[in-house]
């Protein structure tokens, strides 16, 4: 076994419950020892049945999971060098914390002395030092989530597998549990899978993330691929906000592409790979700047009409209207105390940005 | 909205007529039956009422204490036979597939739907001397015996013995697990129903097997539906009647038999007053137990 052997290899597993419904469609991953890895995607998108199937909760329909060189084919779940935090945490209700942590390392017959050492230690990694004897209705959903982490964490698993586990706290807690689950995880050195439908979780904790769609992994990518170069429409509008325009493909100049925006006219866009016929090409809002005066050259540009300014401290959201009546966003920075109230609604101004910073999006 | 409990007349209209109901057919009759406990049986059996403790006393006396006690050893194995049978059919049925679940819970409370008179009598059909279950193993000793006389091995069966099956203790046994056993199973399953299936994957991905997750995880979460089942049985096998009656021999006579005794042809009501209250007062004592019990794993969320 070499180090840089993946510690889960998922080789076109498709999973499909009663022969009718198709959760997991053909996927294929590998993921590296160490890493910090996304499942992301709407509700129902087969989520959390991958996860369950590396967990050997369901046995895929086809294909195979490999988990650290082991092919996991009639492995049971208690028998995998995984552990799981549930959606629902799961902890035991009728166990002190001190015994939810020391289940996992009882029923597999560590000692006594190792135990009493263990739990207090992966209570401390959790922050719960001194929770010991509360029982879980006790404690509130955050404690009861870390406390499943805990459990989990103190058998020292190839790989934690986490299923949506911060999507019942609140907001402020979330951002707060996404900070110290990154610090946690590279502090343990163990393989994370994180199953998570917010995008801005996503590209918060994880090292990598594949996008899901109807089952299928739509495309597997660092947070910053994924924002800057998503593949398809899908990605694009589910990571972030984005705007998308329709356009031709009029020609190819060598690297560059000749397209023809509604309402705009011919743009020269830089682009690798290929491309014709109808496209779309999409640009984040805050790549969009607003200018009184024709912009320079370099920049895809036109005049719009302001729809509509919504203030947000920060930044503000500029909904623009050009020509052809196609509808577009732009995020400005507030850096003045008046850049907001400065653009008026009904105003005509220049919509533009970078000719590089253009996605064409073929499918 | 108006919330129907801030109406009073609604309320009332809701709340009376079951009250009354419970008070007149319920309460009355029991609070006449205390008061007979401590009343004086006239010579021809009428009923006179004093304060005297005699009937208690009576009550205590070791023939009947014995009667007591065969009643509260019947009723306990009847419960852990039930236990036995119906512990892992409550299992069967909760994590059974959704679409067979149903029909498996309708099989369980198919019995209800015929008159326990009726059911009884059909043991009785299937015990006798001349019944479906020796005619049963009359016929496996039938077959036995010819398989035997193949192998050159005629005789060793000898002639066959019908069993003694009915009109014993074991005959009340049997009967009694049959009525009782819908009672251990339906609280289990309704508490195994509403466990979180997540617990047990969480129990063996952690590491424990099945059988280390049902001891540790799965029973000690069904606990009180467990024990409400048992105690269900229990009170249920105590009190019985009908099936001493029908299924039992000389010696099967319990409780609730020495009771309707009192009332009826012994016409001795304040003696059967105070049985009946002595098993009213054992009930409580199993219904506080399973308070504290209870008690003891408050705050625990199934
Ligand atoms: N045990 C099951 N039986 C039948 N269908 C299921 C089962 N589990 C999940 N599904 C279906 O599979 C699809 C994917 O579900 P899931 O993996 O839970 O999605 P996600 O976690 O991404 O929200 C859904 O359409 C869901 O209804
Ligand atoms: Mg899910």
């Amino acid at each position: 076994m070499t180090s840089n052997q993946p510690i889960i290899r998922i080789q076109s597993v498709t999973k499909i419950f009663n022969r009718t419904v198709t959760a997991v469609d053909d996927v294929s991953l590998d993921i590296a020892a160490g890493e910090f890895f996304a499942l992301l995607g709407p509700s129902g998108c087969g989520k959390t049945t991958l996860l369950r199937m590396i967990a050997g909760f369901e046995n895929p329909t086809t294909g195979r999971i490999v988990v650290d060189g082991q092919d996991m084919q009639g492995v049971d779940p208690n028998h995998r060098p995984v552990n799981m935090v549930f959606q629902s945490y799961a902890v035991f209700p009728h166990m002190t914390v001190a015994k939810n942590v020391a289940y996992g390392l009882k029923v597999t017959g560590v000692a006594n002395s190792e135990i009493q050492k263990m739990v207090p230690e992966a209570l401390q990694l959790v922050k719960l030092g001194g929770f010991e004897h509360r029982m879980p209705h006790q404690l509130s959903g955050g404690q009861q989530q870390r406390v499943s982490l805990a459990r989990a964490l103190v058998k020292k698993p190839k790989v934690l597998l986490l299923d949506e586990p911060l999507s019942a706290l609140d907001a402020k807690l979330r951002e707060a549990m996404q900070i110290e689950l990154v610090n946690l995880q590279k502090s343990v050195g163990i393989t994370f899978i994180i199953v998570t439908h917010s995008q801005s979780e996503a590209l918060s904790v994880a090292d990598r993330i594949a996008v899901m769609k109807d089952g299928q992994v739509k495309q597997v990518a660092d947070p910053l691929a994924l924002y800057e170069k998503p593949n398809s429409q899908f990605c694009a509008d589910f990571i972030g906000k984005i705007n998308q325009l329709e356009a031709e493909v009029a020609g190819v100049e060598g690297k560059n592409l000749v397209v023809d925006i509604r309402g705009v006219g011919k743009v020269v866009i830089p682009h690798e790979g290929h491309a014709e016929g109808r496209v779309s090409l999409a640009i984040r809002p805050e790549k969009v700047e607003l200018n009184a005066h024709e912009p320079g050259d370099e920049r895809v540009k036109f005049l719009s009409k302001v729809a509509n300014v919504v203030y947000y401290g920060s930044t503000s959201q500029v909904f623009l209207e050009n020509a052809a009546g196609d509808q577009l966003m732009a995020e400005i920075r507030n850096r003045e105390s008046n850049t907001a109230t400065s653009i008026l609604i009904g105003s005509e101004v220049w919509v533009s940005w970078k000719a590089a910073d253009t996605l064409v999006l073929t499918e | 909205m108006e919330n129907w409990r801030d109406n009073k007349l609604v309320a009332a209209i809701l709340i009376v007529p079951a009250s009354a109901w419970i008070l007149i057919f319920f309460t009355l009759p029991l609070v006449i039956v205390w008061v007979f406990s401590f009343g004086e049986r006239g010579p021809q059996g009428q009923t006179f009422l004093a304060f005297t403790l005699d009937n208690y006393a009576r009550a205590l006396e070791l023939i009947h204490l014995g009667i007591l006690w065969k009643s509260i050893w019947t009723a306990a194995i009847t419960t852990l036979i039930c236990f036995i049978l119906g512990f892992p059919l409550a299992l069967g049925v909760a994590f059974a597939p959704a679409r067979y679940k149903n029909l498996l819970l309708l099989l369980v409370i198919l019995p209800f739907w015929t008159n326990l008179l009726i059911r009884t009598y059909a043991w009785i059909a299937v015990l006798r001397t001349r019944g479906f279950l020796n005619f049963g193993l009359e016929w496996v000793h039938g077959k036995l015996d010819a398989l035997f006389s193949l192998v050159k091995l005629p005789d060793v069966m000898g002639t066959f013995q019908p069993l003694a099956l009915l009109y014993n203790h074991s005959a009340v046994i049997i009967g009694l697990v049959y009525v009782a056993l819908p009672f251990l199973v339906l609280p289990i399953y309704a508490t195994l129903e509403k466990l979180d299936r997540s617990l047990m994957e969480a129990s063996l991905d952690l590491g424990a097997g099945q059988w280390r997750t049902m001891a540790f995880v799965t029973i000690p979460l069904a606990f009180p539906g467990i024990l409400s089942g048992l105690m269900l049985v229990f009170i249920l096998s105590l009190g019985t009647y009908l099936t001493p009656v029908l299924l039992g021999g000389t010696d099967s006579m319990m409780i609730g038999n020495l009771i309707a005794q009192e009332f009826g042809p012994a016409r001795d009501w304040p003696f059967g007053s105070a049985l009946s209250f002595l098993l009213l007062y054992i009930t409580f004592i199993i219904l506080w137990i399973r308070a504290v019990v209870a008690r003891r794993s408050k705050g625990v969320s199934y």
